[in-house]
Order: C-alpha cells, then structure tokens, then sequence
C-alpha cells in the first residue's frame, strides 16, 4: 500500500471514531500548547535578563566604601567616607592592562524644575567614564567631559523619562536652563533609552552631571569622598584579575595590613549577571522537563487508545489480511493513524500554545519568545510520540493470526 | 489420485496438527485432492471434519504441518506470512459466512480493499471495484455502507470485493449460512455463472441442498477424505429461481 493510500486510509478510520480520536489528540493538544506556552514564557525570561544585564554594562565591577566597627557597632557598608577621587584616578592609571574605565559616582535625590513643570529625581555625579562604564548611549547632544568636572560646571544630561516629565513633546531641550534643586544647568546631552533595570527601577528617571558639581554645589561637601566605583575590565576574561589588582592596590593605599579587615567591597556583578543567566536557565530548563514530561502522558494516550482500537478491529485486520495485506501493511497502517493523531493534535496544540503564550504577553505582562526551531521541534516531538506510542499496538496488529482475527467477534 | 499437471488446487498427504496446551490435535490427516481450473467443488462435512482446516490451509491462511500443497503448479506450504499474503492478494478471493466487511465503509471502498495492498491506483482501483459490483448487480449501492444493505446484498458486496482481484481460485465458507434460502439460491446462482465464465470454485458448506449446485463434492470425516464424487445432475439456481418465481 503506497503512503498516499494508506493515509487516507488512516484518516478515515480516525473519522469513524471521532470522539476517540479527538480524545486521544487531547492529551498531545495539551502537551504541545503547554511545551510552546512554557518554552516561550522560559525563552522569553531569558532573553530579558540578558537584555536588561547587558543595559547595565558588562563586565562590571563595583567598589564600595566599607563598613567600621566603633566602640563594637559596626555600621553598614557605605557609611564610610575612605573611598577617594584619588583612589579612583590611582586605579585608572594603575590597573590599564586590566581595566577599561573607572566612574566615581556619587548620588542625591533632586526636585528639578524646568517652566512650570518639576520633578523629583535621582541625580548621578559622575565623569565622563560612566557612560562608558554603563555602555549608555546618547541620543541627543554631547556629555560633559574633564575641563566641566574640574570646574564643576552648571552642565546636565537627562534620562528620557525626565525629559518627558519636563519638556513638552517636540520642544527644544538642549541647551535649555533648568534648575536642579537650586542650581540652574544647562542641558547639553539627553541620554538614549535604558529600559527597567533587573531590579525593575526606571533607569532612564535620571540626570547625569559633572562628579564635582553634584558634590560642590548639590550636595555641598568639600570632601573627595566617593560614594561608589563603577568600574569596567577590560575583558570577561580580565574581571578576575581586575578585581584582585584593584584589591591589592586599594588595600596598599588604605595601608592596611595584611590581617586587617578591608575598608572597602568590591562587588562582581559580572558574576551576579552570570547567576541571574543561570537561574533563568534553571527555570526554563525545569519548564522544558515538565513539558516532556506532558509529552510522554500525551503519548501515553494515544498508545492507549491505538491498543483499544487494535482489539476492537481485530476483525478488520484479519479481513485485511485475508484480502492481502501483508504484517507490514498492518503495522504501517496503525502506525499512520497513531502518527496522524499526534501531528494534527501537534497542529491543534500548537497554534493554542502561540495564541496562550500571545496572550500572556499581552495580559500578564510576561515576555514570551517563540522561535521557529523551538516550534518545529515540538511538533517533531509531537510526530516522534506518535511513533513511539502507536509502535508497540501497531506491531500487535501486524501480529495477529488471519485465522484468529477472522473469527474474533 | 494422480497429480495432473495444471490443477488449480493440488494436495497430497496434507497434514494439519495443532497443539493446545499438551494436546495434539490431528485435524487433516492425509489428504489429497487435486481441482482443476474451472471446477466447481463443495467441500462437506460435519464440524470437526477437518474441512474448516483443509479450507484454511488452501485459502493460504495458514501453513501445514506435513504434506505438499501446491497451487497453479506452485509450492505454498512452505511460504513466508508476507509470501502467503500475496498469494491471497493476488490469486485468491474469499468469500465468508460471516460477510465479514468493513463496518461503515461503503461497498465500493470495501471492494477496493483487495487493491489497496496491490498499489492499484486510485482511479483504476475504483473503476475495477464498480465494475465488479456491476457483475453482482449492485451497480446502484455502491455508496451503501453494510447496515443500508440487506444480508443477501452484503454478501453480494463480498463476492465483488473477491472478484476484484481477478483471482485464480474463489474460496466460499459456508457462504450462505447466514441467508435465508431464497437468497441462498441467489448467491449460489452467481457462484455458478462465475463458474460457467470460467473461475474454479471452492465451496465449503455442511448443508447438502447447497452443495449440490457445484460439479463435484468431497466429503470430510475425522481429517480424512470420506468420499470425492462428480455430480452428473447438478441443480441450477436460476431454474430454481424462476421455477420460485413461477
């Protein structure tokens, strides 16, 4: 029997049964949308984490002033003042076979005021390096450089979503005066798009200006104190290695012996942004094996419902075989239903997976991803549990005695 | 019995035991028959006889145990199942009590069956399954599935569907025991005019006004042949049917 022949002719014995046929689809219909609904939401959790670690800059390291213990109470970490400009400069002219760029930050909250709009946001005072540090990008104008720094100038670049909440859409923004707190800037730069950090925050509800004009003048500290270091290494590879020179060089400054606890942290956040990939991993891992393992359970129906219908035919088998259908005519025909169950329940699941998965992008506010690979797979998957299931009751078939099957009532 | 060379059907010291459990049961033992082409045979005997089995073994459904079965000159006892299968595809029909169609299948799709394993085309296998149903006067079922036809014509629709294949040899099993004796005469009427165009006929029936519609009848009793005789006045079925009618 040639395959055309015999898939028309597994359609209509799967016609003939309509109730248990859609039944035993059923199990695979649910299996498929649950595979494509899970692998998508998993994909897509994925490829936001990647997407928001990579907004945050790579290979990052972040130096923080230390914790000390007084009379035995020991504050937190940042409540020390021992982290220098200098400390900042020394590493950067240091470490250069290691580090890429270094940005001294230092941070207030500031009401903003631009005609009659104000706005209250997170102010960074920091150089020029930080936009590099945080692979930030402008979308308008230029940043301030070493000259605006050293003379702390009235300058300012704003995130977008200050400048939506000051400027009216369409209106000019560089080269505007806005007052920050009660300091007049000029805008020379607006920031390009940074989306929610992996913490969920605004990153783009911000305004950047020279470290020394936030520090002189906003905060108003003539301390060279620095509230933290974002510093970028030259290469994942040179992270380590950055972060143990910038220990030894830190420690060396601070004069500290070797015994004594350091002043200062450093935080890897390459190694954070690797564990937060690693989790998410995890999670889609663990989703894919629930969905194989919904796979397996639909296939199991199917096989289940084949085995049925074996039994149930035996007559027919024995009429086919009787008429000249040889074993492998039998097994290839039951074998062609069991496959025809799983695929167009495949179909059915997939298209239900696509438009759940649509959905709860929509809804839920879950990013989904659906790639092609992971589709066709599915229903490859789908086609090879029809395999699977309908091998053993179509080998049955292909078995039984004519005489035997002739005589089954 | 001499073996004659161009017999349809030629047996000697067929043999059939089945084992159940630690029982052996000789069910033919020792039988040898020759049909040639364009015979009419009715194979009689009580149940138990070894007719079922001698009819199993010819049909190629099953494999002696001893004995040479030969079939237009070819040796088929020793035949794969995938051989034997072809065999039935390609030289037998069946013809059976039972009717044994396909439920819900129209009488054409169940004429076309034979075809199916034969990679006939869809459009021949069609054309030759109509034509076949027009030879047993079903010409307007053929989109009635089994239930919208009444017993007679079922069986009609299984003589089709034995036709089909242009077969060497049709095999009838008690073809008319579950008709009613009018129809019985009616299907017997078609075995015979196939005969008379030339197929061998082999008909196993326990029921004596049956088997006098074919040329020749051999009787079965305990696995060995009781009796062969050829009929020199056999009944016609389409006298009877008009002489019914009259």
């Amino acid at each position: 029997m040639n395959a055309a022949a015999s898939l028309r002719t597994a359609v209509r014995a799967l016609r003939k049964n309509k109730l248990r046929s859609l039944l035993a689809m059923l199990g695979i219909v649910i299996a498929v949308a649950a595979v494509m609904a899970t692998v998508s939401i998993g994909q897509g959790a994925q490829a936001k984490v990647a997407q928001q670690m990579e907004s945050l800059g790579s290979n990052l390291l972040m130096v923080l002033p230390g914790s000390i213990a007084m009379h035995g109470v020991s504050t937190g970490s940042g409540a020390t003042q021992n982290l220098t400009r200098d400390d900042a400069t020394a590493i950067e002219r240091e470490l250069g076979s290691s580090v890429a760029a270094v940005a001294p930050i230092n941070r207030t909250g500031a009401q903003v005021v631009y005609g009659d709009q104000n706005w209250f946001t997170q102010v960074q005072g920091s150089t020029a390096a930080f936009l590099q540090v945080r692979a930030w990008q402008l979308a308008e104008g230029e940043a301030f450089g070493r000259e605006e720094d050293a003379s702390a100038a009235k300058v300012c670049v704003l995130g977008q979503t200050v400048v939506k909440k000051l400027f009216i859409p369409g209106a000019p923004v560089l080269g505007e005066q806005i007052r920050v707190k009660h300091v007049p800037c000029k805008v020379v730069g607006i920031l390009a798009t940074k989306g929610q950090s992996f913490g969920g925050s605004d990153q783009d509800d911000v305004i950047l200006m020279p470290w020394s004009t936030v520090v002189r003048r906003l905060i108003g500290s003539q301390a060279d104190a620095v509230g933290q270091m974002m510093i970028s290494a030259r290469s994942s590879s040179s992270v380590s290695d950055a972060e143990r020179e910038i220990t030894a060089l830190l420690r060396q400054r601070h004069r500290l012996s070797d015994q004594a606890e350091p002043d200062f942290q450093i935080r890897n956040l390459a190694e954070m942004q690797n564990a937060a990939k690693a989790s998410t991993e995890t999670i889609a891992t663990l989703l894919e094996a629930v969905a194989a393992i919904s796979l397996i359970v639909g296939g199991i129906g199917i096989a289940n419902v084949m085995l049925v219908s074996v039994t149930e035919r035996t007559r027919e088998i024995g009429i086919r075989m009787a008429v000249g259908g040889r074993s492998r005519d039998i097994l290839f025909q039951f074998l062609t239903e069991a496959v025809l169950l799983a695929s167009v329940g495949g179909g059915i699941g997939l298209s239900l997976g696509i438009g759940v998965s649509k959905w709860m992008a929509a809804k839920g506010d879950w990013p989904t991803l659906l790639s092609p690979a992971v589709m066709l797979g599915t229903l490859l998957a789908a086609g090879l549990a029809g395999v699977v299931a309908g091998f053993y009751p179509a080998l049955r078939a292909s078995r039984l005695d004519p005489i035997e099957a002739l005589r089954f009532e | 019995m001499a073996p004659s060379d161009g017999a349809v059907v030629e047996t000697r010291d067929l043999e059939k035991i089945y084992r159940m459990g630690d029982v052996e049961v000789r069910a033919l033992r020792g039988v040898s028959l020759s049909i040639g082409p364009g015979e009419f045979v009715a194979v009689m005997g009580a149940s138990g006889s070894g007719k079922s089995t001698f009819m199993n073994l010819i049909g190629c459904l099953d494999r002696p145990t001893r004995g040479l079965y030969r079939m237009t000159g070819r040796d088929v006892g020793k035949l794969s199942r995938d051989q034997l299968a072809r065999v039935r595809g390609e030289q037998i029909g069946f013809v059976f009590q039972g009717f044994n169609l396909l439920p819900r299948t129209s009488a054409l799709e169940n004429v076309e069956l034979p075809l199916l394993y034969q990679g006939v085309s869809s459009r021949e296998r069609h054309r030759r399954a109509a034509e076949a149903l027009e030879r047993v006067g079903l010409s307007d079922r053929l989109d009635h599935t089994p239930a919208q036809l009444s017993g007679g014509q079922q069986q009609r629709v299984a003589i089709a569907r034995a036709l089909v294949n242009r077969p060497t040899l049709l095999l009838a099993d008690e073809p008319t025991g579950n008709l009613d004796s009018r129809t019985s005469v009616e299907v017997m009427a078609i075995f015979q005019e196939l005969n008379e165009q030339g197929l061998t006929v082999l008909l196993v029936t326990h029921e004596p006004d049956i088997a006098q519609h074919a040329r020749r009848i051999v009787t079965f009793k305990d696995g060995v042949l009781l009796s062969d005789v050829s009929l020199s006045r056999r009944r016609l079925a389409r006298e009877e049917l008009r002489e019914q009618t009259a």
